[in-house]
């Protein structure tokens, strides 16, 4: 028989439609594979549950789209019954009382949850190395970091232990890994998703989207996921439904490449791959411009003044008052001091301490203020640029996978990774990362940007690249 | 005020529960006096990853406060967060309105005796209650408590906060405002405005300063006084404070006082209330309101008279200032006035139902609009007195108790108990005149002057008609008799 695992989930589909294989035996073939603890990926399984859900929807006469597949969830959305621990000391042994919109359609339509993947705590970093639990290593080389804050998601699907996953992108934490780890990873529209049940990081830029080895999976799972929910009020109503893409070319595409994000810091390796898939688009009869995004160059100072100044306010409520740990003391303020102090990483408070800072009063203008002028800047630069280009496209990350612990003790060198996704993020734009080959034997990822809501385009354009790329997403050793 | 050479300047801050069905930001509930931690979520228990969604029945009560106090409704407004630590406070900000509020710049006007008064109304904007705290000692106080527990049935409770302009200079002045302001917040229905289970609450901004001049003294803020009389006696004592301090040569320094209605003193409050930072910035889990203008119109349209203009159109009609005051306290009761006042004379209407007809119902613990005595009957009663066919003491001793019990027309109450009134027929001038034929000698010494046996003489009248006679009318017969 097939190795299952090597399956893409469309595959995974066909073959429990042709009766090739049940949902149970997915599941037991991949919680096997979650079980190896080589790479770190889960902090938590739910074998139990996702047996059970098997058995239930192999015994269904009309079964859900997704048949039984089974997906992992990034540890920072809510599931009901099953640990949420957002990586964090904070919320230890914490368990949701209720499951995140996103999670609950993709359950309808038939997905089986099969654990909760690691991540940078509270979803801040770039290499997963901020949980306060476990490393996870990058499958591609086991001394490399994963990329981040959605790293165990991103390994999980690299080293095949689900066939797709979901993650959260704040300023690049799907991109970035995704790219990291040779496989698709995908940031919708803001406001496409749902964020209810998304533990907030900086919920003006938060947002769900799917990991998987090819583009029409990630396609096929953002498909059950995007809509209005009546839960969360920056969520809106989705225009077109997303489609499978087919395409194979790219006529009359016009794609723009960002030069600011082409020279200086963006390593020569990932430069030769990027451009040799605009030689591609071209190929592929698409034409290919130079374009500039002038203010992106303030991307970094400006996401690090808005989105820690969001997390200040979204982390206060880890109080220790109503749930997980809490250490008790004399005073109100002590026990706050103490649960607060001992309970967050390094990472989570220095970006408490910047946020709180940016709003104080007196630097409000200053900072949080002048950083709010800077985004709109940045939304207008797309809007100009998206006046003579369909899509926009850079790398994802500027250098490939980078060594564990290589960063740590240099926060700025960590948040430059994020330097091409970061100004999408603030536009608030649908992105894709796709594997566009290898430098120095680790994947290069692809950064794919289109107007807010062209979801379907850029995966029609990211489908016809990658089948011209040809990618093989499994890592050396695994196949 | 008792020193002349100060005035105060007062401003009001008001905090009303808005009467929706459930919170602010979820689903849950409203609820007073169920037991602790009932009516909770995971959206007001701040649990990881939950989000707020506006309540729209808030976001239209909130209008409506707006349009009965004359406001601009904002095209667009959004909400803060203003954030703190406290347990009471889930998230530990609440999600208020700063500086874009639902609704800006009105005017309100109650009335005085010496005239109407208008308070410029500064904003009206929405936020969320917190959660209530019980510290678990002997004293129920936070000092000393062994333990402190959080009961979150209140937390996310909607309010409104009405802001005045600083346009009230005593403290009379300031109950009366907010006794009228209750009166219509009432009216239109956005809250029931109970001060005793808070479901209103008004801080008080007091300064003083020399009379004459514009300047504004340093101010202080009198924090949650729930009841009208409360306010009063905290803004006097405040008032008294400080024109003391000033007159000792000291200076008012701002800060937050509790007013204890019990010691009469004040007290400052050191509180999470005071030396912070709130860093307020935009909510970025919500959208802005942008009401439909088209919407906000209709709702305009649709406003009842309130409470005061209907005073000011009671006195127009005769009433007078404590009349209409009386009348306009609940809507019921105007609407009993009106439609009673629609079939008789205004002010005989009015003195009937503050009167008789109140002294009536209170020994029953009814309201006039509750019982038998309908305005039309009511009407009624008043228009057969006026017309002298019913005297008005058997219209109040007999005709009004009888309407009361058994359920009846005046006129055929009055049919059944033959108590037509004797009024100007040959009848009552026979009856009369035997009373004074029986009588001679009290005829003499009324004829002779003392005017006191006129009384006597219209006691006989009455006794002799069963009280069917009319007393004026009497009166005049037995002057017109005996030629005096």
């Amino acid at each position: 028989m097939m190795d299952a695992t090597q399956l893409t989930a469309e595959g995974a589909i066909k073959a429990l439609a042709a009766g090739e294989t049940s949902s149970a035996e997915l599941v037991d073939t991949y919680l096997a594979r979650c079980e190896d603890d080589r790479w770190g990926s889960f902090l938590a399984l739910d074998a139990e549950r996702a047996r059970a859900r098997a058995n239930e929807i192999d015994a269904m006469d009309e079964k859900p789209p997704l048949r039984g597949v089974p997906i992992a969830i990034k540890d920072v959305l809510s599931t009901e019954g099953l640990t949420t621990t957002c990586a964090s000391k904070i919320l230890e042994g914490f368990t949701p009382v209720y499951t995140a919109t996103c999670v609950e359609r993709l359950e309808r339509a038939g997905a089986i949850v099969l654990g909760k993947t690691n991540m940078d705590e509270f979803a801040m970093g770039s290499s997963t190395e901020n949980s306060a639990y476990q490393v996870t290593r990058n499958p591609w080389d086991l001394e490399r970091v994963p990329g981040g804050s959605s790293g165990g998601s991103a390994a999980a699907v690299a080293a095949c232990q689900a066939p797709w996953s979901l993650g959260t992108d704040t300023g690049g934490s799907i991109r970035q890994p995704a790219a990291l780890c040779g496989i698709v990873g995908m940031k919708p529209t803001y406001g496409a998703v749902s964020r209810y049940g998304l533990v907030a990081f900086a919920s003006s830029l938060d947002q769900v989207g799917p990991f998987a080895r090819s583009v029409r999976d990630a396609a096929h799972l953002l498909s059950f996921m995007v809509g209005k929910d009546p839960k969360d009020s920056t969520s809106v109503d989705w225009p077109d439904p997303i489609v499978l893409p087919t395409a194979e070319r790219l006529d009359g595409m016009r794609v723009g490449i960002v030069t600011e994000l082409m020279g200086e810091g963006i390593d020569p390796g990932v430069r030769a791959a990027v451009e040799r898939s605009m030689a591609l688009v071209e190929e592929l009869g698409g034409t290919v411009v130079p374009i500039s995004l002038p203010s992106s160059a303030h991307g970094i100072a400006t996401y690090y003044l808005i989105a820690p100044a969001e997390c200040s306010a979204n982390l206060a409520r880890f109080d220790g008052v109503r749930y997980g740990p809490r250490h008790e003391a004399d005073t109100l303020l002590d026990q706050y001091e103490l649960t607060r102090g001992e309970l967050f990483g390094p990472e989570v408070k220095r970006r408490i301490i910047l946020g709180t800072f940016a709003l104080a009063s007196g630097y409000y203008d200053a900072y949080y203020r002048r950083a709010q002028q800077v985004r709109t800047l940045i939304v207008r630069d797309f809007a100009t640029a998206f006046e003579n280009v369909d899509l926009i496209a850079s790398p994802t990350s500027p250098t490939v996978a980078f060594k564990l612990g290589e960063r740590t003790a240099d926060p700025m060198s960590m948040y430059l990774a994020d330097i091409c996704t970061v100004p999408v993020s603030l536009a608030g734009l649908p992105s894709i990362s796709i594997p566009c080959g290898l430098s120095d034997g680790l994947p290069v990822g692809l950064q794919l940007v289109g107007p807010a809501f062209s979801e379907n385009r850029l995966f029609a354009a990211s489908h016809a690249l990658e089948q011209a790329i040809g990618f093989n997403p499994t890592p050396p050793g695994l196949s | 005020m008792s020193d002349a050479k100060y005035e105060a300047v007062i401003g009001i801050e008001i905090h009303v529960q808005l009467a929706t069905r459930t919170k602010m930001f979820c689903g849950c509930e409203l609820s007073f006096g169920d037991p602790p931690n009932t009516h909770t979520c995971p959206v007001c228990l701040a649990h990881p990853g939950a989000l707020p969604v506006t309540n729209a029945e808030a976001i239209r009560l909130g209008i409506m406060a707006g349009l009965a106090l004359g406001c601009d409704i904002a095209p667009e407004s959004t909400f803060h967060r203003k954030n703190y630590f406290y347990p009471d406070l889930p998230k530990a900000y609440q999600i208020s309105q700063f500086d874009e509020p639902l609704c800006i710049g009105g005017s309100f006007t109650y009335l005085q005796e010496e005239g109407p008064q208008v308070v410029g109304i500064t904003r009206v904007h929405l936020e969320e209650d917190a959660a209530k705290l019980q510290h678990l000692s002997a004293s129920g106080r936070r000092a000393g408590a062994e333990q402190s527990a959080v009961d979150f049935n209140r937390g996310g409770t909607p309010l409104a906060e009405i802001v005045t302009e600083p346009d009230i200079r005593t403290a009379q002045q300031a109950a009366d405002f907010l006794k009228q302001l209750r009166g219509t917040l009432r009216e239109i229905g956005i809250s029931d405005c109970n001060m005793e289970e808070g479901s209103m609450r008004a801080d008080a901004n007091v300064s003083i300063r020399p009379v004459g001049s514009t300047e504004l003294g340093t101010k202080t803020e009198l924090k949650n006084m729930n009841s009208f009389t409360f306010l009063r006696r905290g803004v006097e004592a405040e008032i008294a404070r400080q024109i003391a301090i000033v007159e000792a040569g000291d200076r008012v320094v701002q800060e937050t006082l509790h007013f204890d209605p019990v010691t009469e003193q004040l007290h400052p409050l050191r509180s999470k209330e005071e030396s912070h930072d709130y860093r307020y910035f935009p909510e970025p889990d919500l959208v802005p309101v942008a009401p439909d203008p088209a919407w906000v119109a209709e709702l305009r349209d649709a406003m009842p008279e309130g409470p005061v203009a209907r005073r000011v159109r009671y006195e127009a009609m005769g009433l007078t200032f404590e009349d209409a005051e009386v009348l306009t306290e609940s809507r019921e009761l105007s609407d009993y006035f009106e439609a009673t006042a629609a079939q008789a004379d205004a002010k005989q209407a009015a003195n009937w139902i503050r009167g008789d007809l109140r002294a009536l119902l209170s020994e029953r613990g009814e309201e006039p609009w509750q019982g038998h005595v309908t305005p039309t009957r009511l009407a009624q009663l008043i228009t057969l007195v006026d017309s002298g066919a019913l005297s008005r003491a058997n219209a109040r001793e007999v005709v009004l108790p009888a309407i009361l019990e058994s359920d009846k027309d005046p006129q055929a109450i009055v049919d059944e108990q033959g108590l037509g009134a004797i009024g100007d027929g040959d009848e009552l001038r026979s009856i009369v005149q035997t009373a004074i034929d029986d009588n001679p000698k009290q005829a003499e010494q009324l004829r002779g002057g003392q005017d006191k046996l006129l009384g006597f003489f219209v006691g006989q009248v009455m006794k002799a008609t069963g009280g069917r006679a009319d007393a004026k009318a009497v009166n005049e017969l037995i002057r017109e008799l005996l030629g005096s």
